[in-house]
């Protein structure tokens, strides 16, 4: 359980995020949306303690994020960033293990445990049979999954994933938020995503968060929250807004023309 | 325990396991330390030794195989902790200035005339921080740190340290100056006796100190954010390995001058047989920079004996065309 009081915070002094508040359960998940620059990315580096806010203070399973060191944080909250490719002929599953550093003390060799923990997180993102492969030749969605694997091998009980659907293929991003949802029903863990993507969020959120200048518009389920005139506000976009024939849930379509 | 690493075979490596590697070093390493002791203008035999012989073996040979060891041992750590930190297969102290700021120091601490081994090892070691942070805060810039920005401000600060050297040794009497010429370029002739227990000694703490923060170097070499947010504290290892580069190269360069290109050809071999992994590269780096500048020390006394080259000339050669490949292929 994390929350979020009332923080303000921003980059060299400019303030990005305002007071925003809010807490994300146990076996929830929460999305951030907003255009560029509305402060998403912002939020989620203040979460894990990249960022120190300016005000207001966040609370990790009851205890200030200020005081706890960064191994602690680590084993506690897992990032999903973008990858930044590396130069050294780094393997998957050496890219994987890594994410157990939180988890071991100074000179452990990887366990047992911590190698089948790593293979299993491979299986999960499908990248079964990479193990060997090195980072830097594998595609750009392959790389997405191995850094999913990643935090999912930390087997911390927070996710934070900042876009993780870019570069992925149509079926991967589906099977990604399945991933997550199943791993905050089955393991109590909970999730923050920043994405683009307003469908996605409106089939797998139990929360959304709009942002508008670093203020939220509004937050609640996406049932709630997904109206025409809150998403026109937040993307200065029209929508046209109906239920998803399937799972029921808001679907939006952007209206534009396209000449 | 089983390691993970060992039921890997890598695609686009020549992969060996560790075991097994280790194994062929050790073999190499009593080679070349062999080779080393009884090559050279004087041949050895190990059956009758003249007493010349002896104190040639005893106070000459030896203390300068065993000085060779340590330094290169110290050079190839530096190289690999510095380009785990730096993101950057190609950052090297000699090519990144810390070496000529070892240099620097040491012929400060000459001028001044402090001339025990610890004196000489500290001002180079004050020496070599300097240029390690100066080089590491010019290429630092708001996107990261560029290949292209590292190697500028190496060359940068390694001019300016040069032509600082050039001015205060042309302040010496010329029988120092020829000295000071060879010595610069990498020289093993100086060792005396205990000469290398002083390098020893830092660079056995240098290798447990970042073998502790191999785990971390691993994450470091992947992204600094990275490392952040999988729980390392990333300034201070970030100091760590900094001041224990330092440390090594300011050790090694008082001892024996400035030998270029082991920091850089040596775990990049190792790297190209057991991969990235620190833990490995650290160890496997420390014993084949010993080989290697044992061996270019050997080389560098027989090519044209009686005369000698200076060790660092012979490390260039080798070295430099792997660079421009190096970088060719990043």
């Amino acid at each position: 359980m994390i929350e979020v009081r009332n923080i303000s915070v921003g980059y060299y002094g400019l303030q990005v995020v305002s007071e925003v508040s809010f807490r994300v359960e146990t076996g929830k998940i929460v999305f951030l949306l907003g255009a560029n620059g509305a402060g998403k990315t912002t939020i989620l580096k203040t979460l894990n303690g990249t960022l120190k806010p300016y005000s207001g203070e966040i609370l990790l399973e009851g205890k200030p994020l200020q005081q706890l060191s960064r191994r602690q944080i680590a084993k506690k909250i897992a990032v999903v960033a973008q990858e930044s490719e590396t130069k050294f002929p780094v393997t998957v599953l050496e890219f994987v293990l890594a994410g157990r550093f939180a988890n071991t003390a100074f000179f452990a060799w990887d366990t047992d445990e911590d190698l089948q923990i790593a293979l299993e997180c491979l299986k999960l993102c499908d990248l079964d049979g990479y193990s060997n492969r090195l980072m830097n030749q594998l595609s750009g969605g392959e790389r997405q999954r191995a850094v999913l694997a990643r935090a999912l091998a930390t087997q911390a009980r927070i996710l934070l994933l900042d876009e993780p659907t870019n570069n992925l293929d149509l079926s991967h991003q589906i099977s990604i938020f399945k991933l997550v949802r199943q791993r905050c029903k089955n393991c109590l863990s909970s999730a923050v995503v920043v994405t683009h993507d307003v469908n996605l969020a409106s089939e797998f959120a139990d929360e959304i968060i709009l942002l508008k200048n670093g203020r939220i518009l509004a937050q609640g389920e996406p049932s709630v929250v997904l109206t025409e005139k809150n998403l026109c506000l937040t993307f200065d976009v029209n929508v046209l807004l109906d239920t998803n024939p399937v799972t029921k849930h808001p679907r939006v379509t952007l209206m534009y023309d396209t000449g | 325990m089983k390691s993970a690493i060992e039921t890997k075979d890598r695609r686009g490596t020549f992969y060996l396991k560790p075991s097994k590697f280790g194994l062929v070093l050790i073999v190499a390493f009593m080679l070349s330390v062999i080779f080393a002791v009884f090559l050279g203008s004087e041949k050895l035999h190990f059956s009758h030794l003249t007493p010349l012989q002896k104190q040639i073996l005893f106070e000459i040979r030896i203390p300068r195989v065993l000085l060779g060891i340590f330094v290169g041992a110290s050079l190839a750590l530096s190289g690999a902790g510095l380009q785990a930190l730096l993101r950057n297969p190609l950052a090297e102290p000699y090519l990144l200035g810390v070496s000529s700021g070892a240099a620097l120091g040491t012929i400060i601490s000459f001028a001044l005339s402090f001339n025990s081994d610890i004196s000489r090892s500290l001002f180079a070691f004050l020496g070599a921080s300097l240029a390690t942070f100066s080089v590491y805060n010019m290429a630092k810039s708001k996107t990261g740190m560029s290949i292209e920005r590292l190697a500028l401000s190496g060359i940068i600060v390694t001019t300016l340290l040069s032509s600082i050297i050039v001015l205060l040794t042309s302040l010496l009497d010329s029988t120092k100056l020829r000295s000071f010429t060879f010595w610069l370029l990498g020289d093993l002739s100086q060792a005396t006796r205990h000469a290398f227990l002083f390098v020893l000694i830092v660079c056995s703490i240098g290798l447990l100190v970042l073998l502790s923060q191999a785990r971390a170097l691993n994450l470091m070499m992947i992204g600094e954010k990275d490392a952040f947010d999988f729980g390392v504290e990333v300034a201070r290892v970030k100091l760590l390995v900094f001041i224990t580069s330092s440390a090594l190269v300011g050790v090694s360069v008082a001892a024996s001058g400035s030998i270029g290109y082991v920091g850089l050809v040596v775990p990049h071999l190792v790297r190209l047989v057991v991969g990235s992994d620190n833990r490995y590269v650290l160890p496997f780096s420390a014993l084949t920079g010993a080989i290697f500048v044992v061996f270019a020390d050997t080389l560098a006394r027989i090519l044209i004996p009686p005369r000698e080259l200076p060790v660092g000339a012979i490390t260039a050669i080798i070295g430099a065309p792997m660079f421009i490949y190096l970088l060719k292929r990043t």
